[in-house]
């Protein structure tokens, strides 16, 4: 080493151990102030911060924007602070990530937030974050007026922790003429929906009886033929069995119509679907919410031609069971220093007939605001038929079965099953990878599983 | 009363003053945003939740995760395809461009190069995200030369390292490329014009003479973007918004940390992730640093 460079060494040492010093510095400084880092406590008894009123932060996602801009029209005095997100649409998780942020900086929480997704309080109750409602906040007489089992998702040991904005109970959407034209009879089995598909694959090809391309296929398909891939047992307890007879059999159906081509491996919100496949839709299981997003808005059928029938069901089925797609909840921040206004506002969007009743895509989950929903698209004369009796019946064909746990089933098909079903693999062939991904996932979350 | 010393004894009160307001600026970002940070990062990485020292137990916790494993795997893919790709094309472009004879076209072509640079990194993903649908692309046409039909076919889990090393490189390689037209720049003619003299062309002249003098600055670029690379979390992140998660959730290490921290609420163990990414990062760095001479007086 020459002298030069030896020099030069020892002054990086020097150099280096002053930056040492720095540091620990720092690292002291750090450490006094970690033990601000975890405000998230398990909330017993609710205690309200100190009431000083102002302006209310309302979180929505654009599909629920006119409802807050509705609310503002209606009540001037009260000064709202519309932000919009994704809604949490597709598990994106972007509530769960903000409420953990603004727990560590003890400020920034939203008073009423809107999310796409009904497992929120799962995590939200743990990190304190949602107000419980129904301990002296929203009276049980308005309470009650919600469709029964609605508001499960949103209870967790006895106490009621969001509201249900709607209902996505799945149904049978039809196009009637194409039925009547082609004299077709609306199936009512699982079995006569497979064949009327094979027949359409010979002999109108092209068109489509459904589609399983979407995140949440499993939850119009398999939730429906009570496969019992999310059977939540406990606050933190999960049975998975993606591979019993109840799920093979409906997996083997979408297979068979997917290889004969009217099954869809699209997403009904992909571009590709919307410019191939959008006026080619015999039938399409789905939400009740199809009606509103997908025939009206996005792929503009026109006026007359879709109907609603029940959900099909397996031939010598004596309980009848559909599915259940999201269904919006809206939640209350346990933080809001404004809670008079801010129950205001949660009681209007989930009840008001101006909003829910007028307005809202979705089937609302209260029932009052519901008859006046189903009153309105009857009196539209969009749909062919009655869309009434067979909404308001799967309203309540739910299948309990089906959970909602902290991990979002349909975050776990879409990386699982759908990569495989773009390589050709078949659904019946991917549901131990799905059992697999499931159960990983659910251990991540702290959830103890059984199969 | 004479006013002509007085700014001389000022200058010489603080030399070179100017310079460290300059760097001051930068020292107090690089303290607020980096430093502590890192140091807060590695506070959390031996401590758990009640702020109580575990010692390696976060490690643990992170290795044991069922993502771990295939991060690694995906990201060290990755560096491999981004860092070659990087070294070739960037080095390739810089000579093609310092010969070029043209001075506009020089000019013209080396704020091409950086353009994407200079959009926002996340605004430069979307752009390729509405590139890769074949049913938007402007080029769907190759899409669907190479047999991709639909956008889920695009991103099937096997193309993804490949996709991740095109919008990295598009997004970051333009402004290496402009960096290492300056060193070119840099070499001096002379040299250049003695190789020339000598009989070398332009094939011999890069190989014996520009790239070996270029060295220092392909190392400090592979460090960089080696630690940059092991940080991927943008476009796995933004391409798992865009196919509603269908490929690139969980796809880096970064991602792993991120869901931790956020969906488990387990900072501690996204923490731990943090700091090996830091551990390999300075290793990696000091590989290539004593290894190079990167730091030896020419």
């Amino acid at each position: 080493m020459t002298a030069q460079a030896l020099s030069a060494t020892r002054s990086a040492r020097r150099r280096r151990w002053s930056a040492g010093l720095a540091l620990g510095v720092v690292a002291v400084l750090a450490a006094a102030c970690g033990n601000g880092g975890t405000g998230t406590t398990a909330q017993n008894d609710f205690q309200p911060v100190q009431q000083t009123g102002g302006s209310l932060t309302v979180w929505v996602d654009s599909t629920r924007l006119p409802a807050a801009q509705l609310y503002q029209k209606q009540h001037p005095a009260t000064k709202l602070d519309i932000v919009t997100y994704d809604g949490d649409a597709n598990g994106s998780n972007y509530l769960q990530t903000k409420v953990s942020l603004f727990n560590r900086t003890r400020g920034g929480w939203p008073d009423v937030v809107f999310s796409t997704q009904n497992n929120e309080v799962s995590w939200a109750v743990q990190a304190g974050f949602t107000a419980p409602l129904d301990k002296g906040l929203i009276p049980q007489t308005t309470l009650s007026g919600w469709a029964s089992g609605a508001n499960d998702p949103c209870t967790v040991d006895g106490k009621l922790y969001c509201l249900r904005n709607d209902l996505a109970q799945t149904v049978l959407w039809y196009n009637a003429s194409l039925m009547r034209q082609w004299n077709y009879q609306v199936p009512k089995t699982w079995e006569e929906y497979q064949a009327l598909g094979q027949r359409v694959a010979t002999e109108h090809p092209g068109y489509l009886v459904g589609t399983a391309g979407d995140n949440f296929t499993p939850e119009i398909y398999l939730w429906a033929g009570k496969c019992g891939a999310n059977q939540i047992t406990g606050p933190k307890a999960v049975k998975v069995d993606t591979t019993s007879p109840a799920c093979t059999r409906m997996a083997a159906l979408l297979d068979t119509l997917v290889k004969n081509g009217t099954m869809s491996t699209s997403s009904v919100f992909s571009s590709d679907f919307d410019k191939n496949s959008g006026d080619k839709i015999l039938m399409l299981p789905g939400p009740s919410w199809f009606g509103g997003s997908i025939f009206q808005e996005s792929l503009k059928t026109p006026k007359g031609q879709i109907g609603v029938a029940p959900m099909p069901q397996w031939a010598g089925e004596t309980a009848p069971s559909v599915g259940n797609v999201g269904g919006g909840t809206w939640l209350l921040s346990a933080h809001s220093a404004n809670l008079k206004d801010a129950t205001d506002f949660l009681t209007w969007v989930t009840t008001a007939d101006d909003y829910q009743g007028q307005v809202a895509p979705g089937y609302p989950a209260n029932t009052n605001a519901a008859k006046s929903w189903l009153a309105k698209q009857s009196a539209s004369g969009y749909y062919a038929g009655d869309v009434a009796a067979p909404l308001q019946a799967a309203a309540s064909q739910v299948w309990p079965g089906w959970g909602y746990g902290q991990f979002s089933q349909e975050a776990i098909w879409a990386a699982t099953v759908t990569p495989g079903q773009t390589a050709g693999k078949t659904i019946v062939s991917l549901l131990p990878d799905w059992q697999k991904a499931i159960t990983d996932y659910a251990r991540s979350n702290g959830y103890e599983v059984s199969q | 009363m004479s006013t002509a010393g007085a700014p001389a004894r000022r200058r010489t009160f603080w030399p070179g003053r100017a310079g460290h307001l300059f760097v001051a600026a930068y020292v107090v970002l690089l303290i607020a945003f980096g430093v502590v940070p890192t140091v807060y990062a590695v506070y959390f990485a031996f401590t758990d939740a009640g702020d109580r020292f575990t010692g390696l137990s976060n490690f643990f916790d992170a290795a044991s995760d069922f993502r771990y494993l295939s991060a690694i795997g995906h990201v060290a893919l990755y560096l491999l395809f981004w860092l070659l790709s990087l070294v070739v094309f960037v080095v390739g472009l810089a000579l093609l461009l310092h010969r070029l004879r043209s001075r506009t076209a020089g000019t013209a072509l080396r704020f091409l190069y950086y353009i994407p640079g200079a959009l926002a990194g996340a605004a430069s993903v979307m752009v390729w995200l509405f590139m890769l649908d074949p049913s938007v692309s402007p080029v769907s046409f190759l899409l669907r030369a190479f047999g991709f039909d639909t956008f889920g076919q695009v991103v099937a889990p096997g193309n993804l390292p490949v996709l991740f090393t095109m919008i990295a490189f598009w997004t970051g390689a333009g402004g290496w490329i402009v960096v290492m037209y300056g060193a070119l720049n840099n070499i001096s003619p002379d040299l250049l014009e003695a190789a020339r003299i000598d009989g070398a062309g332009a094939w011999q002249t890069a190989r014996r003479i520009q790239i070996p003098l270029l060295r220092k600055w392909i190392v400090y670029m592979v460090i960089l973007a080696f630690a940059g690379g092991t940080q991927l979390f943008v476009e796995p992140q933004l391409l798992s918004q865009a196919s509603v998660g269908v490929a690139g959730r969980d796809y880096s290490l970064n991602q792993l940390s991120y869901d931790f921290a956020f969906q488990n609420n387990n900072v501690n163990t996204a923490a731990a992730i943090s700091v090996e990414l830091l551990v390999i990062g300075v290793v990696v760095a000091g590989i290539f640093v004593t290894r190079s001479g990167f730091f030896d007086a020419d």
